[in-house]
């Protein structure tokens, strides 16, 4: 299928800082992308390069066929953005903001406002921003980014001051645009808070992008060992000569010991564990979690450096 | 188009929720119509032409007030909007940089149009409900002083925006806005005044004095005014000044309009190149 967004060999310096190092990837319709990194790493830099707010310094850009950098701006109607600290007008209320924004878009008003419901502030919609809060900021900035179903949908820490209720319904919209064939980028700084919802990661690091690849993927790649925990019988020196020539392994407690297993090596200890004989009581197998998965990626990028 | 009203609309409508458009209206009323009242005063009401005199008042006031308005509410409109954060989302619209610049300059000049139609009409009308007489041609002068006045406000809030598509901070445009007030309103005329003492006459003659004038707006605006109906010029004392004066109004009509166009198309140049 067609790419959505195109990112070719992109770079971008502001002064001395490099925040965003020669990236390139291609976004699908049908996608969620998470785009993970510390602080700093250009997740935002990035998406302002994909909006036209920034210029890149090096590389070339398309979103839905415009070239951003050039000041184009048509196919922005089929893109929704909610920026990292999203804020408003103060003086306006939530309803009138809405509208402002629908019409700016070209969209039915009447359709844009019934976002408001979606998000949990119907109520509050002729009310002030002034007088709402921080999560309720954030959901304002949620619907104006849902308005028109966009094609794109380009979301900054989009679940910062979201009730987990909240998220979860979040998630739930997010999914279903996914569903309908949209691009779907959510930035974040940990790679565990989205889960297992992105269909692909862009890990970035000091403005170069260290990894790229579905969850599977990047597990593979990064051939990180699970934890296999076997519950022991007997006795601590009966369990050593049985493990042999096991190198990492860690004793929990009493009873408990701790393997690290690369993926070729799991199957052999668990035949092995689970023999007549064997004094194990119980197994656990503990896959590497998607924070181990991304510290290292990190690390490895750091080694490099 | 459609975007350049939408943006107009918006802008007019945060106005009025902020009580600019109000208290700018207000403003301009109070004191156009207690001018109006003291300053026929000296005068008397008994065959004098006195909304003339009102023309020459109210033109002073714009002189010193209405740059003042126009830049307080315009040196905030980019770097204001960058600060607070909302121009990065409204960037991300379909809508192109000049169009915001355009729909924010079309719902200033309106809310500042409609507090000079509205301030300045009341001290008219105030004036015919008294029962002074007034002739068609005094009602044209005033007609001119509003446009002229509202082609001023547009001037100042064209520079207001360049300040403001310039600076990184909201404080240095506050600044360098007060500065411009304080430089073109103040400071300009007297150093002018200086110059032409110190020379006495030998290097500065009434065609330079003229094209020095052309480089302040203010000065182009009290020429048009004071200077440009006969009438209205015996009033203000300018009626010298109008004999030798070399430029139609039609050219500082035309060099008013220069003043606002141009910082706002450097403004859009300006603007069109930034970073969020």
């Amino acid at each position: 299928m067609k790419a959505t967004v195109e990112i070719k060999h992109v770079s971008k310096r502001y002064g001395k800082i490099e925040a965003v190092r020669d990236v390139s990837f291609d976004l699908a319709p049908g996608e969620i992308t998470a785009l993970v990194g510390h602080n700093g790493a250009g997740k935002t830099t990035l998406l302002k390069l994909m909006l036209g707010l920034a210029h890149p310094t090096a590389g070339t850009i398309r979103v839905l066929g415009d070239n951003p950098a050039a000041g184009e701006f048509a196919a922005r109607s089929k893109v929704g953005y909610l920026p990292e600290n999203v804020s408003f007008n103060a003086a306006l209320t939530g309803r009138e903001i809405l509208s402002f924004y629908a019409r700016l878009k070209g969209e039915p008003v009447a359709k844009a406002l019934r976002l408001l419901d979606r998000v949990g502030l119907g109520s509050a919609s002729a009310r002030r921003v002034a007088t709402y809060s921080k999560g309720m900021r954030q959901r304002l900035g949620l619907a104006q980014a849902l308005i028109g179903e966009p094609q794109v949908l380009l979301l900054d820490e989009p679940t910062t001051g979201l009730d987990p209720a909240l998220r979860l319904s979040f998630y739930e919209i997010v999914q279903a645009l996914r569903d309908r064939g949209a691009t779907v980028v959510l930035s974040s700084h940990a790679l565990a808070e989205l889960g297992e919802r992105a269909d692909r990661v862009v890990i970035m690091s000091h403005g170069a992008m260290v990894a790229h690849g579905s969850i599977d993927e990047l597990r593979r790649i990064a051939q990180l060992p699970a934890k296999v925990r076997l519950t022991v019988s007997g006795e601590t020196e009966t369990i050593r000569n049985w493990l042999g020539r096991v190198e990492k392994w860690r004793q929990v407690n009493g009873h408990v010991v701790e393997i690290d297993a690369t993926p070729e090596r799991k199957i052999e200890l668990l035949r092995r564990a689970t023999d007549v004989g064997a004094p194990v009581k119980d197994i656990d197998v503990v896959p590497p979690t998607l924070d181990e998965i991304y510290a290292h990626f990190l690390r490895t990028q750091e080694a490099a450096r | 188009m459609r975007n350049i009203l939408l943006i107009a609309a918006k802008e007019i409508q945060e106005s009025m929720r902020n009580w600019w458009v109000l208290s700018a209206t207000l403003l301009l009323a109070a004191l156009a119509l207690t001018l109006t009242f003291l300053g026929s005063a000296p005068t008397g009401s008994v065959g004098v032409r006195a909304l003339d005199v009102v023309i020459v008042s109210l033109s002073s006031l714009t002189i010193f007030l209405l740059p003042l308005i126009a830049l307080l509410i315009s040196h905030d409109a980019i770097v204001g909007e960058m600060e607070r954060g909302t121009m990065l989302l409204l960037l991300s619209y379909p809508v192109g940089r000049w169009q915001v610049l355009l729909g924010k300059f079309a719902g200033h000049l309106a809310i500042l149009a409609f507090a000079i139609v509205l301030g300045y009409g009341a001290a008219a009308f105030a004036l015919a409900a008294t029962g002074a007489t007034i002739d068609a041609e005094s009602w044209a002068a005033f007609g001119k002083m509003i446009g002229s006045s509202i082609l001023l406000g547009a001037s100042f809030i064209a520079v207001g925006y360049l300040v403001s598509s310039l600076v990184r901070a909201r404080g240095t445009a506050a600044g360098i806005a007060i500065g411009i007030w304080l430089l073109l309103v103040l400071i300009y005329d007297m150093a002018l005044l200086g110059l032409l003492v110190v020379d006495q006459g030998r290097f500065i003659s009434a065609g330079v004095l003229n094209t020095l004038l052309l480089f302040n707006p203010t000065d182009v605006y009290r020429m048009f005014n004071l200077a440009g109906s006969a009438n209205v010029s015996v009033f203000s004392g300018m009626v010298g000044l109008a004999d030798t004066m070399t430029l139609n109004p039609g050219v500082l009509l035309a060099v008013l309009a220069a003043w606002a166009t141009l910082p706002l198309a450097l403004a859009a140049f300006v603007f069109s190149r930034r970073e969020l």
